[in-house]
């Protein structure tokens, strides 16, 4: 392999791993204030990206149901829970969620001007992972790691159902957003490949700054770090769970507005992405924003290595390699604390 | 005068094991108050079902409304917080921002924000030279310090503490026990829960000794430390 | 219910089974067989997941593995399907060694990870690799004959599935029933507990993870020669998901609860698939909808499955007493007085606390040694390092003479130390007999094959014998087939003091035994365990209870802040002017 075959598949894995890295970060911020680990993450770039594209092609996109039936389910759960506070249920799930559908339903159909169109695209991306949360999630927030997990995996397929209801089969691919290009040192860089890593930079800058300076990022934090001891100086679990859905959320459309227009996205793309954006968020330890950032890129950057050595086996590669680093990290760790018992489990 | 705490007949269960049986127990405002009691009697889940962490049955006022139907925060809202003996602070975060989380429910108030956490340092001098270092970092005093400092910035009416002289050498506890005084002359209620007997019944005004889910013994503090009975039960005798 | 009622119902079940085919339209036996085929991987996560407490979300994936193996070889190869079984196994065999051997150390949620990502990685493969057809899969794969006799038609295939399936649901709920099966279902009360026991728990999950894997790999066969054809898209990690749901649904710790799931789960996909088309015209994947919600209702609500709840309302089938059998053969004890455990300056640290700081002490045959000392002391800490759970970082601790320090619990506890738990560690869901028989699990030899063929007979008599005995001895006898966790706390103790003795040890450390204890309790336990000294037993005990050690004990050490402040009979103890500060505090 010369060097410049190499630093070609190099320029080729950054560009890959740009599209995981935002859904990493989403992952970790996810994971590290509810224990969630957030499969359905990746669905919810792809429905951002069929979103924006059913905006431009001037159609009212088929998320609109999706939204407004999750927020009826969570309506629901939160009139048959015994919370005594309507006023401000119906406010968050009954009110809240159906403001972009509202606007879908006028703007639909109508020349919209780019920005508009973006703005709705997250508007409508927002509620969904916060009535996700809701719905499946917060009813059982003190399961163990595991229940959770297996609840997300299941999730994601719950929602690709109907996912596939409301978009169609058919894959869709947003305009550009820009079509600048710039050559740097013999290599050519898509505007929009530039744009994707400055957001990933600047979404670990403002988490960054986030967490570490704003005292809700010093709660969510908290919840994280010690569930029981946020509770005892008046941190609702559920809340910063909400709220670190919402942000996942935002997370999500922002990377489907990105990577939508780079690569032809259909209703279950999104999995696989998640999937791969998860093992980059793992390889980075899943604890910090910069490692799976880091992770993030890696995993770009080992596909385009193993899809030039041999093309169909990039996917057994990338989730294959997640193995060895699982059993490293855990003999990293060997010194934890005592196990206990898990009674819960399954 | 109503009292700020009063329990009735408590009772808390995990799955079929009753752990704290039929419980009541008052506290007045401006009062220490010490359960003590020996290891597995029921004092840890008792504080965690007045602090609404575990289910009860039975009746818990505290002043003057009754707690159930209100959540944890809510309670930590109204000035009911708890030092755990587990401490729960959050060791991955500074000193510092554990005690500005401490004044979480009082988030608003950014000028009393920092007049209480000037005052928390006052209290605990070892806190404020410490303030940039994580929590998990901190010694075993350390750590009780902040967490009672952290309480202290939730503005607390009624503070729970459990077991605060828990693995903590003499020095330290005197020095805990001297703080946890200081602050009833500020206003502040505490229910004290104990094995430490003598240091506790000697900082209380009022004592119950739990044992098997149950109150035995009870009575002012100074009768308790003078009771025969009492040191039976902590150092076996001729009575047992 | 009794013995008979249990066997006649079971018969009656066998008979409606086996006359099913004449009665049912082609079709329901179609759905029947892939309801065994299900059945089959999902008892491999009963096994796994239920019993063993490890989550799989790749089962999907050996299913695979069993299928590609069986089509590649008859369709490819053109070789007969029974070498196809032992190609299906093997393969399943060794990728499921490899795999576990890799991945089974990992802790908490890694594990599970895991398996998404090899399950993945294995579904990916099957649709890249040109000689399995890639994405096509593989068709025209041959039926199973035998002799003469074809099983192609969908009845022929209806008596190899159940067959089979009967077969190994006999030979699995024998082996939950054996020494090992009873390793298997400790595993969920962690790794301390099993080992503590004896048991090499890294060995036992392996051994567990293999079976799911063969379980899989054999209904990956009758899969591959029932439907005839197969492609990628059956071993993707969203099936891996369905046999979750199935052993899940059906009561993810009973055998029966895979047969039960797995009929639910066919029956509801093939109701949805009729029924969902007639009430909504693009219902496309409507029917995975449905069962996401369900399985997500299941999660919330009823992690425990049907099964569960299905037995409460049928009455329990109530075992006899065990007979009494042929002692288990005995340790030869040291001769009294001798020297049995030496701690000798012995440290540990955690970060910058020396929680256990030079203790050193001795314990002689047939003496009761009371450690005492307030709450974080070290007492504890101490206590782990001379059972293995923790190693000191340094100083010595020989037990009849040899040195044990640094050793594994289960090596410690085959040397003859049993202990019990400071916070109760039993399996609530185990009766009192068989938490127990746990306890004697290094004094019998059975392995998994003869423990499933029913071999370990005259071996697992002696152990119920010797556990009914032990139950006696601490008087839990009445209600031998209680489940544990319906004692009250108290007698929990007390049941793990049973468990221990189980285990025929010369020194038993028991940790804070009468905690929670009410004071009749505390008598009981007392005068047991002066009895077991009067037999000869050597007793270290970790206790907070004053009263409890003064009345009991030979001599006292007493702990404070990880160093030993007094050690003496418990008269000079309660003198100790140090001693009383320590205990009563000392702020005044």
């Amino acid at each position: 392999m010369t060097a410049e075959l190499a630093l070609l598949l190099a320029q080729d894995g950054v560009a890959n791993g740009a599209i995981y890295v935002l859904a990493a970060l989403g992952i970790v911020l996810v994971f590290l204030v509810t224990r969630v680990v957030f499969v359905p993450f990746g669905d919810l770039i792809a429905y951002a990206s069929l979103t924006l594209a059913a905006l431009q092609e001037g159609r009212r996109p088929g998320i609109v149901w999706l939204v407004l039936l999750l927020a009826g389910l969570a309506l629901l759960f939160e009139l048959a829970g015994r919370q005594r506070k309507w006023g401000r249920a119906l406010l968050a799930y009954g009110v809240l969620p159906c403001l972009p559908v509202a606007a879908a339903f006028l703007l639909a159909g109508r020349a919209l001007p780019p920005l508009v169109e973006m703005a709705l695209t997250i508007g409508l991306i927002l509620p969904i992972a916060p009535l996700l949360y809701r719905i499946a999630f917060r009813p059982i927030a003190d399961a163990s790691v595991l229940v959770l997990l297996i609840v997300a995996v299941v999730l994601h397929f719950a929602i690709s159902g109907i996912a596939l209801m409301v978009f169609g089969p058919e894959g869709a691919r947003p305009r550009l957003l820009t079509t600048a290009s710039f050559e740097i040192g013999g290599l050519f860089f898509p505007g929009q490949m530039l744009l994707m890593l400055a957001a990933s930079a600047l979404a670990t800058l403002l988490l960054a700054l986030f967490f570490g300076f704003t005292l809700s990022g010093k709660a969510l934090r908290a919840t994280a770090v010690n569930r029981v001891g946020a509770r005892l100086v008046g941190i609702r679990p559920g809340a910063a769970g909400a709220t670190a859905f919402l942000l996942a959320s935002a997370l999500a459309a922002a990377s489907g507005i990105l990577i939508g227009p780079v690569t032809t996205l259909f209703y279950d793309s999104g999995f696989v992405i998640g999937l791969k954006a998860f093992v980059g968020a793992i390889i980075g330890g899943l604890v910090s924003y910069p490692g799976a950032v880091l992770g993030a890129l890696f995993v770009g950057l080992l596909e385009s290595f193993t899809a030039f050595w041999n093309s169909a086996l990039k996917e057994v590669v990338v989730f294959a390699v997640l193995v060895p680093v699982l059993i490293l990290r855990s003999a990293l760790q060997r010194h934890g604390a005592e196990e206990e018992p898990e009674e819960d489990g399954l | 005068m109503t009292a700020l705490l009063q329990a009735d007949d408590v009772h808390v269960a995990y799955g079929r094991i009753e752990a704290v049986r039929g419980v009541s127990l008052s506290l007045q405002a401006g009062q220490i108050v010490t359960v003590i009691g020996p290891n597995g009697a029921g004092k840890t889940t008792l504080l965690a079902a007045l602090m609404g962490l575990l289910p009860a049955r039975g009746r818990i006022a505290y002043d003057g409304a009754d707690l159930a139907g209100l959540d944890v925060e809510a309670r930590v809202e109204r000035g009911l917080c708890l030092v755990p003996e587990r401490r729960e602070l959050f060791t991955e975060m500074s000193v510092a921002d554990n005690l500005v989380l401490g004044a979480y429910a009082h988030r608003r108030d950014r000028a009393g924000l920092r007049a209480r956490l000037d005052e928390v340092y006052g209290l605990f001098p070892r806190l404020a030279e410490r303030r940039g270092q994580s929590a998990g970092t901190l010694s075993g005093g350390e750590r009780q310090m902040l967490a009672l400092g952290r309480a202290l910035m939730g503005r607390p009416r009624l503070l729970l503490l459990d077991e605060p002289s828990l693995g903590l050498a003499p020095l330290i506890v005197r020095e805990i026990f001297r703080i946890i005084t200081g602050l009833r002359a500020t206003g502040v209620s505490i229910l004290l829960v104990e094995q430490n007997a003598r240091a506790a019944l000697e900082s209380a005004d009022y004592g119950y000794v739990l044992e098997t889910g149950q109150i035995g013994l009870h009575g002012p503090a100074g009768a308790l430390l003078g009771d025969p009975r009492l040191s039976a039960l902590y150092l076996g005798g001729e009575t047992g | 219910m009794s013995r008979m009622q249990e066997r006649a119902l079971l018969l009656l079940a066998v008979a409606a089974l086996a006359g099913l085919p004449l009665a049912a339209s082609n079709y329901f036996v179609t759905l029947m067989n892939y309801i065994g085929i299900g059945a089959l991987a999902a008892l491999g996560l009963v096994l796994l997941t239920g019993v063993g407490g490890l989550t799989s979300f790749g089962q999907a994936a050996f299913v695979g593995i069993g299928a590609y193996a069986t089509a590649w070889w008859t369709t490819v190869q053109g070789g007969s399907p029974w070498v196809g079984l032992v190609l299906a196994v093997a393969f399943t065999f060794a990728v499921a060694i490899v795999l576990g051997a890799a991945t089974l150390r990992l802790g908490g949620h890694l594990l599970p990870l895991s398996t998404i990502a090899w399950g993945l990685a294995i579904f990916f493969l099957f649709g890249n690799i040109e000689g399995l057809g890639r994405h096509n899969g593989i068709s025209a794969i041959p039926p199973v004959t035998l002799g003469g006799l074809s099983f192609q038609s969908g009845t022929a295939g209806y008596y190899l599935v159940w067959a089979t399936l009967g077969a190994v649901m006999w030979l699995c709920a024998n082996l939950l029933g054996s020494r090992q099966g009873r390793a298997i279902r400790s595993l969920r009360g962690g790794t301390a507990m099993a080992e503590s026991l004896g048991i090499d728990t890294f060995r036992i999950r392996l051994a567990v993870f293999v079976l799911a894997g063969v379980l899989a790999g054999l209904s990956g066969w009758l899969f591959a020669h029932v439907q005839r054809f197969i492609s990628p898209t059956a071993f993707d990690v969203g099936p891996g998901m369905e046999y979750l749901f199935m052993a899940m649904l059906g009561g993810a710790g009973h055998i029966g609860g895979a047969v039960l799931g797995s009929a639910l789960v066919t029956l509801a996909k093939d109701a949805l698939q009729d029924l969902l088309p007639a009430l909504i015209k693009e219902s496309g994947q409507l029917e995975v909808v449905v069962f996401g919600a369900l399985f997500i209702l299941v999660l919330q609500h009823a992690r425990g499955g049907l099964i569960p709840s299905l037995q409460r309302l049928l009455p329990r089938a109530t075992p006899p007493v065990p007979p009494d059998a042929p002692p288990l053969p005995r340790r030869a004890p040291p001769a009294a007085g001798g020297e049995v455990l030496v701690v000798d300056g012995v440290v540990k640290r955690f970060g910058g606390l020396v929680a256990v700081n030079q203790v050193g002490f001795e314990l002689r045959a047939g003496e009761i040694l009371g450690l005492i000392g307030p709450n974080g002391a070290g007492k504890s800490t101490l206590f782990n390092l001379v059972c293995g759970t923790a190693t000191a970082d340094a100083g010595r601790i020989r037990f009849l003479g040899q040195d044990i320090a640094g050793l594994p619990a289960r090596r410690i506890a085959a040397r003859g130390i049993a202990r019990t738990f400071q916070h109760v560690r039993l399996r609530p869901t185990m009766t009192l007999l068989e938490n127990v028989m746990l306890g004697a699990h290094l004094r019998a030899r059975a392995g998994l094959l003869r423990g499933a063929l029913r071999l370990d007979r005259a071996e697992e008599r002696a152990i119920r014998a010797e556990a009914m005995r032990q139950l006696r001895r601490v008087g839990l006898d009445p209600n031998p087939h209680e489940l544990a966790g319906n004692l009250p706390l108290g007698q929990q103790r007390i049941l793990e003091v049973a468990r221990a003795l189980a285990a025929d040890p010369l020194l038993i450390i028991l940790d804070e035994p009468a905690a929670g204890l009410r004071r009749l309790e505390k008598q009981k336990l007392a005068e047991l365990l002066r009895a077991l000294r009067a037999e000869g037993m050597t007793i270290l005990l970790v206790e907070h209870d004053m009263e409890f050690v003064m009345g009991l004990v030979d001599r006292i050490v007493v702990m404070e802040f990880g160093t030993r402040i007094a050690e003496g009979p418990p008269a000079s103890i309660r003198a100790d002017a140090r001693v009383q500060e320590a205990y009563l505090g000392g702020v005044a």
